[in-house]
């Protein structure tokens, strides 16, 4: 038998964490279809325009997008560890020969399925129902490629790293949850961002979530609407550095604290 | 016949608790070896030490002829000769006992067959049963399963039992002696003493982070020479004597009751009075 590898024990790791996310139903029927439930209230209830060419329905998808990177990544990973830490799973998995990196090679896989999958009803929602455009042109595109890739890796990795903070899994949504809920409201998501008071921008702008909703606009609105963000333009470059730094943050922190056992 | 685990002058402190002081231990190929002790007198300590999961302060360890503190690709070609089934689990409940154990096997270089092990637990009819659908013995089983499937050479077992009915107990103790004459080594941790004396070839019991005393179940704390304990019924009375000589003192009262004696009972000590006891003799 051929010895297996890091990454063959990872791929066959996110095919056991695909397996097991479909079967817990409630959560994935909570996790995919609450942002559509939002979708379609935020949609309903703002329908007037924000700018020429842009309703709120196109903002708001913008900002949902992004959430879904924080959800399917940092909320899901962060609020799941901490459960597997106290059911023993990451005891057991250590005292086995599989490399550490396979596992998280396995939470990567779970992220970016479940991330696609979550994408792709935000836009087949929007468009079909709410009138959403579709980004224009191949750049943008390739640009909502880069953004789903950085955000998502910047996302998981913090995930893994934020789940040594809950002190048991059942207490780890009631931690989770609400610095999701809270970071949504301040980084505009919600909102129209620029109608935030400033200090409200001003916390936003250290976290990447903001950063993920400002590089969603700068994909999902016309550049007319540019000129309305805080900067007067996308800030495209410093969104990415931003988000990669946070990302370099997440990895020196998970290295440094994760923990395979509860103490 | 070689060391599969020896262990000498282990110490580990958790500030000024020092959980293990100067622990010496070798356990042989091939042999069932029970560590007795009470709740914190060094046992998990030293048994997750041996597991590598933590490590120590100073002393000698070697397990399988590794240090298992080592870490990195050796420490996995390590982890691929070991087994281990760790106390009360819960997870994996969205698997079925197969997907479970078939997953597992991938970890490992030589892993037995998923289907085979399954059998060998008696999970057979479970084996497309959820994990969250398991009985406490049942799930208790799995994990023994996913502890053996990569074919250790060394299992370690920590209260394996706990939660069992008899029946069911007695199934498991049947398999893990047919997991030690296929030649594996089982190091097994049990508040059960009577466990411990069906299963182990060797027990060891350890107190305040030392091993008080390595024997045989049988040998154990004198108790092949402890005094027994023969009573009798005489007329309305119920008469006990301790005695070193039982059989002499059986004779005597045969012949004094003319052959049979009403309400004979000769007892020795059992294993649980002497662990008592040594335990209660280290405490004062």
């Amino acid at each position: 038998m051929s010895k297996p590898t890091a990454l063959s024990i990872g791929i066959q790791r996110g095919r056991l964490e695909i397996k097991q996310f479909m079967r817990q139903r409630e959560s994935v029927v909570f996790t995919m279809l609450f942002p559509l439930i939002l979708l379609a209230i935020f949609g309903s209830v703002f329908s007037n325009s924000i700018a020429k060419g842009v309703t709120f329905s196109q903002y708001f998808v913008a900002g949902m997008i992004a959430s879904g990177l924080v959800n399917t990544g940092f909320q899901q990973l962060a609020i799941m560890i901490p459960v597997e830490r106290d059911f023993g799973t990451l005891k057991r998995l250590r005292g086995t020969p599989m490399p550490a990196s396979s596992y998280f090679i396995g939470k990567a896989i779970l992220v970016t399925v479940s991330m696609l999958i979550q994408v792709l009803l935000l836009l087949a929602a929007g468009v079909a129902f709410f009138g959403v455009n579709l980004p224009k042109g191949a750049d943008k595109w390739l640009l909502l490629a880069a953004l789903l890739i950085l955000g998502s890796a910047c996302s998981t990795i913090l995930g893994i790293a934020f789940s040594n903070v809950p002190k048991s899994g059942r207490g780890a949504s009631a931690v989770v949850s609400p610095v999701v809920i809270i970071l949504q409201f301040f980084s505009g998501v919600f909102f129209i961002f620029t109608d935030l008071p400033q200090w409200m921008q001003q916390v936003a702008a250290i976290f990447p979530l903001k950063w993920m909703t400002q590089g969603a606009r700068s994909i999902f609105l016309p550049d007319s609407f540019a000129t309305r963000e805080v900067a007067g333009n996308w800030e495209t470059g410093r969104t990415f550095a931003i988000i990669g730094a946070w990302l370099v943050v997440g990895l020196i922190w998970a290295v440094r604290s994760f923990k395979w056992e509860r103490d | 016949m070689s060391t599969v685990i020896s262990v000498s002058g282990l110490q580990k402190s958790y500030g000024a608790n020092h959980a293990v002081s100067g622990l010496d231990l070798a356990i042989e190929q091939g042999e069932i070896f029970a560590l007795l002790g009470p709740n914190g007198a060094g046992k998990t300590t030293t048994v997750e030490i041996l597991e590598g999961f933590r490590d120590r302060d100073s002393g000698e360890v070697q397990v399988l002829g590794f240090d298992p503190a080592t870490k990195g690709r050796a420490g996995q070609a390590w982890r691929d000769r070991i087994g281990i089934v760790l106390q009360s689990t819960n997870d994996a409940g969205d698997l079925t006992v197969l997907e479970s154990v078939s997953h597992f096997a991938k970890y490992y270089e030589n892993p037995k067959d998923p289907r085979e092990v399954i059998e060998l637990v008696g999970l057979s009819e479970k084996a497309d049963a959820l994990g969250r659908t398991l009985s406490g013995g049942q799930r208790r089983r799995l994990d023994v399963a996913l502890g053996i499937i990569g074919n250790p050479e060394l299992i370690f077992l920590d209260e394996p039992t706990t939660g069992f009915d008899p029946e069911a107990r007695r199934a498991f103790w049947q398999l893990i002696r047919k997991l030690r004459d296929e030649g594996a080594t089982i190091l097994l941790t049990t508040h059960y003493l009577d466990e411990a004396e069906a299963l182990a070839d060797r027990v060891a019991v350890i107190n305040r982070g030392k091993i008080i005393e390595v024997s045989t179940p049988a040998l154990l704390g004198g108790r092949a020479t402890s005094l027994a304990t023969v009573s009798w019924r005489d007329g309305a009375e119920l008469r006990s004597e301790k005695s070193a000589n039982p059989t002499q003192l059986v004779t005597q009262l045969s012949a004094q009751f003319g052959g049979e004696v009403p309400e004979l009972n000769v007892k020795r000590a059992s294993l649980e009075d002497i662990y008592l006891e040594m335990i209660g003799a280290t405490h004062e």
